[in-house]
């Protein structure tokens, strides 16, 4: 996120848009409301489900699933044609703004509305609403970046953002919601193919020197592969012993069948968990670790907030930290790695990663710090590019949209789209062992449009197979007016119901994220 | 900017601030009830009446606005004495079990009844017997213990705007129940909020009171939003998630899973030895012999396919530190880079 998130109570305008905030970011969606209830904020919701955020909406445009550059692009045609574009900033701080007044200039409320289904009096409203708000937030999460054009899209909105000199700004910013408690710190950490800690790319040689003087050896300069391309290699033959901390790709990858053959064509597999997920139970060797509550370290959080994490109660039976099991299985190997907590650790990140390098577990006991934290005595920065963008200026890229990979036809006519729900967490190995939590949530559901739902002659509570050109699952129906007709919903977290048998793991060429958000479907009554 | 005198002193404040917020900010404390830093001013106790000069009635002062050159008294003899019969009032209703409350030893009532030195309920109207019809598998109300200030309303109002609860019945029918049971996320706000043990939590099997316990501050571990909160222990097990309005961005605040989602650390199903499959089979082992069977296999398949054959997940849900020496073990001690984490998915 480039401004932290009580940044949203002194926005005048909020657009939220690919995130269903109530469900996936509570204590964010707090906020939302109270700017809006209490700061007297504007609330443009774009989703194409009628999620719970839209009864607080002054605005609700619902667009077709994968057509977001298109809208994007249209709300920047409006504000141009209206002049509400903030010339000063646009001068003064950003770089190629006539390749984007170009490239929007086809994006007409009616050519928009033709390829959204968004009608032109409210992609207008939209546009007017964001347009003469200063400062205005965006909010987005997984519904923008899970398709293939995802990292097109996060640079439409900056171009959005940017337009009306939002970048920068107290209440203003694009804002990425995270979706689990620490991808930013493992971002951080360098846990990516290609940077290393603080995203110090491995293909610069000065950089890697750095790496390989502390660490005593030398690097490889070839950046390694993604979590999907890892996949691939493993059916390839070419990656042949894997090492899973902490993930459940067995449920949680799209096109599960295929996972799943890869993962069986490896030669050793090592999963270190705290359940017996269905990964773990494809490996050769498990190993137990201790849960957050069972150990001390830092997680940071979508503001780049460090926080600690404090060990409260001893891991069960011969549980172990997974730092210790690391630090142990690397001696093992040849390369000794001797910490004796993990506040050893933070001192040697700090020592090599620029953005932590005023980041101590003293100074944490006393403040909040939030990443980049370049010296002992730097209060950290809550905002991002605030005087300058940190490239120096803010570059406008000029995108076009795209159709999604895989459009509907006769054979596989839904779409559909996965995400979670308020009561469970990811794979659910977590959330579905608590009963008080599965008293609320006990089952998957698929949600479809109720003329969608009539035309199958389904009804809310019957059995249904759902198939995509990878796999079929079986599932209960909720028929709801939340969905668009043509378009269904499943969650993540049921392994009963695998979603990931039927997503289509089509990557963004640049991001590498998976096209979670849409494929095509077909849904028949069991 | 608004000057008045509160208890002599000269207090300077800006327009709409309230009496209440107006003697805080100079260090005058008032004492409240239902009042809450996070909810719109309700006004339902009366705990916080205060004298203002050339009035005749005493004004609660969580609600009402300062105004230029008013001279408020906090503390005068009748202030404290309709202080001490509006909480003589509030204990009509409040049995004095604290004996067997979860809420005893942190407990705004208990506070205010031990401060003004009640030692009798001499008021002993009615007593209603309520029926408990407000709870959800993760809550319990206990209606005999409401005092109606009403903070659990306000705050599912204006904290979460869902209104799944609300006074119903009038007088002394009245009662909190669910009036949009759909509403309800389970969240546990109104339970945070309630100043006494009317709202329980409902989810734990072992108990413990408030000094049992200790409590140890850390960040969840659910989504991005890096909540803090403290986590209860009793015994090396945790038996609550509580919250401090004054720690980290959700401001006191948590979603269902953040406060409820602690089942799994206490759960039989963890893993508690290393696993090595044979024949299919997993078989239990020890630390030794999974950590050398791993070197083994690793160094052969690096020896014969170079390191680029071996990868490595790291993970989203592990810390800064485990994460910093994943990457370090696959760069360093395997020698690829072909390490990763599911962020994108
Ligand atoms: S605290 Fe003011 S009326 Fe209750």
């Amino acid at each position: 996120m480039t401004n932290p998130i009580a940044d949203v109570l002194k926005s005048e305008t909020i657009l939220v848009t690919g995130s269903n905030t109530t469900d996936n970011h509570p204590i964010f969606a707090n906020y939302i409301k109270e700017a809006v209830f209490r700061k007297g904020a504007n609330l443009i919701v774009v989703d194409p489900r009628r999620i719970d955020l839209v009864d607080h909406a002054h605005i609700w445009l619902r667009q077709r699933p994968g057509t977001d550059i298109a809208w994007i692009n249209g709300l920047i045609h409006i504000i141009l044609k209206e002049n509400l574009h903030a010339a000063d900033y646009i001068r003064e701080r950003t770089e190629g703004f006539a390749a984007l007044e170009k490239a929007v200039e086809k994006y007409t409320p009616r050519h928009v509305s033709e390829i959204t289904g968004i009608p032109v009096p409210d992609l207008r409203k939209a546009a007017l609403m964001y347009g003469k708000a200063r400062p205005a937030s965006i909010l987005y999460t997984m519904g923008i970046t899970q398709h293939t054009n995802g990292t097109d899209t996060v640079m439409a909105l900056a171009n959005l953002a940017m337009v009306c000199g939002n970048i920068g700004v107290e209440g203003g910013g694009i804002n990425p919601l995270r979706g689990q408690n620490n991808v930013q710190g493992a971002c951080d950490m360098g846990a990516l193919p290609n940077v290393l800690p603080a995203y110090q790319q491995v293909s610069n040689s000065e950089l890697r020197e750095k790496f390989s003087r502390a660490w005593g050896v030398t690097l490889s300069d070839k950046p390694g592969l993604t979590v999907v391309e890892i996949t691939h290699a493993a059916e390839a033959g070419r990656v042949k012993g894997l090492y899973i901390v902490g993930e459940n790709p067995l449920l949680s990858d799209p096109d599960l069948t295929h996972v799943k053959a890869a993962f069986e064509k490896l030669d050793f597999l090592v999963v270190q968990d705290i359940f017996m997920t269905e990964t773990a139970r494809a490996a050769d060797v498990v190993l137990p670790s201790a849960c957050f509550a069972e150990k001390d370290g830092t997680f940071t959080n979508s503001e780049r907030l460090v926080q600690r994490v404090r060990k409260a109660i001893p891991a069960p039976g011969e549980a172990r930290a997974d730092w210790e099991i690391i630090s142990a299985l690397s001696t093992r190997l040849g390369y000794p790695m001797n910490y004796n907590n993990p506040r050893e650790i933070m001192e040697e990140i700090s020592s090599l990663a620029p953005s932590y390098a005023g980041i101590t577990y003293a100074r944490l006991e006393k403040e909040e710090i939030a990443w980049p934290c370049p010296t002992l005595n730097h209060p950290g920065t809550r905002m991002l590019h605030k005087d300058q963008f940190v490239r120096g200026k803010g570059l406008f890229q000029a995108i076009e949209y795209a159709a999604p990979a895989e459009i509907p036809d006769d054979e596989y006519p839904l779409i559909l789209t996965t995400g979670r729900v308020l009561y469970h967490y990811h794979t659910g190995s977590m959330t579905r062992i608590g009963r008080g939590i599965n008293e609320r949530c006990p089952e998957s559901l698929i949600e479809i449009n109720p003329a969608d739902a009539q035309n199958l002659g389904i009804d809310s509570g019957m059995m249904v197979d759902v198939s995509s050109r990878r796999g079929k699952v079986r599932v209960k129906a909720k028929v709801t007016d939340r969905l668009p007709t043509g378009t269904v919903f499943m969650n993540f977290h049921f392994r009963e119901a695998a979603v990931n048998l039927l997503t289509n793991p089509a990557l963004d060429p640049v991001s590498k994220i998976p096209e979670l958000k849409a494929c095509a479907v077909k849904v028949e009554a069991a | 900017m608004i000057t008045l005198t509160i208890d002599g002193t000269k207090v300077t404040v800006a327009e709409n601030t309230t009496i209440l917020e107006a003697a805080n900010s100079a260090g005058i404390r008032i004492p409240t009830l239902c009042y809450h830093k996070r909810l719109n001013p309700i006004g339902s106790c009366r705990i916080c009446v205060v004298e203002v000069e050339g009035y005749a009635n005493p004004m609660t002062a969580c609600t009402t606005p300062v105004v230029d050159g008013i001279n408020v008294v906090t503390n005068s003899e009748r202030i404290q004495k309709i202080r001490k019969e509006s909480l003589q009032l509030i204990l009509v209703n409040h049995p004095l079990d604290c004996p067997v409350c979860d809420k005893g030893g942190e407990c705004t009532v208990q506070n205010l009844v031990y401060e003004f030195g009640i030692e009798t309920a001499p008021y002993q109207l009615q007593k209603v017997e309520r029926r408990s019809v407000y709870a959800t598998p993760l809550i319990r109300f206990w209606p005999d213990r409401c005092i109606m200030c009403l903070r659990c309303v306000a705050a599912c109002r204006d904290i979460k705007a869902l209104g799944a609860i609300d006074v119903s019945g009038s007088g002394y029918d009245s009662q909190v129940s669910p009036v949009n049971v759909d509403k309800c996320e389970s969240c546990g706000e109104c339970l945070r909020v309630c100043p006494t043990g009317a709202l329980t939590e409902n989810l734990s099997r072992y108990k413990g009171r408030p000094w049992m316990t200790k409590r140890v501050e850390t960040t969840c571990t659910y989504c991005g939003c890096g909540c803090q909160m403290e986590l209860n222990v009793l015994h090396e097990r945790i038996i609550g998630i509580t919250t401090r309005e004054s720690k980290g961005t959700n401001r006191g605040s948590l979603c269902v899973k953040g406060r409820f989602g602690y089942e799994f650390i206490n759960s039989e199903e963890r893993l508690t030895k290393p696993l090595i499959k044979k024949d299919g089979q997993f078989h239990e082992a020890t630390w030794d012999q999974a950590l050398s069977l791993i070197a083994e296999k690793f160094s052969a398949i690096k020896a014969s396919h170079g390191p680029d054959a071996i990868a490595g997940l790291a993970s989203a849900r592990c810390t800064n530190e485990d994460n910093y020496l994943m990457q370090k073990f696959m760069r360093a001690a395997i020698g690829t880079n072909n390490i990763d984490h599911c962020a994108r998915l």
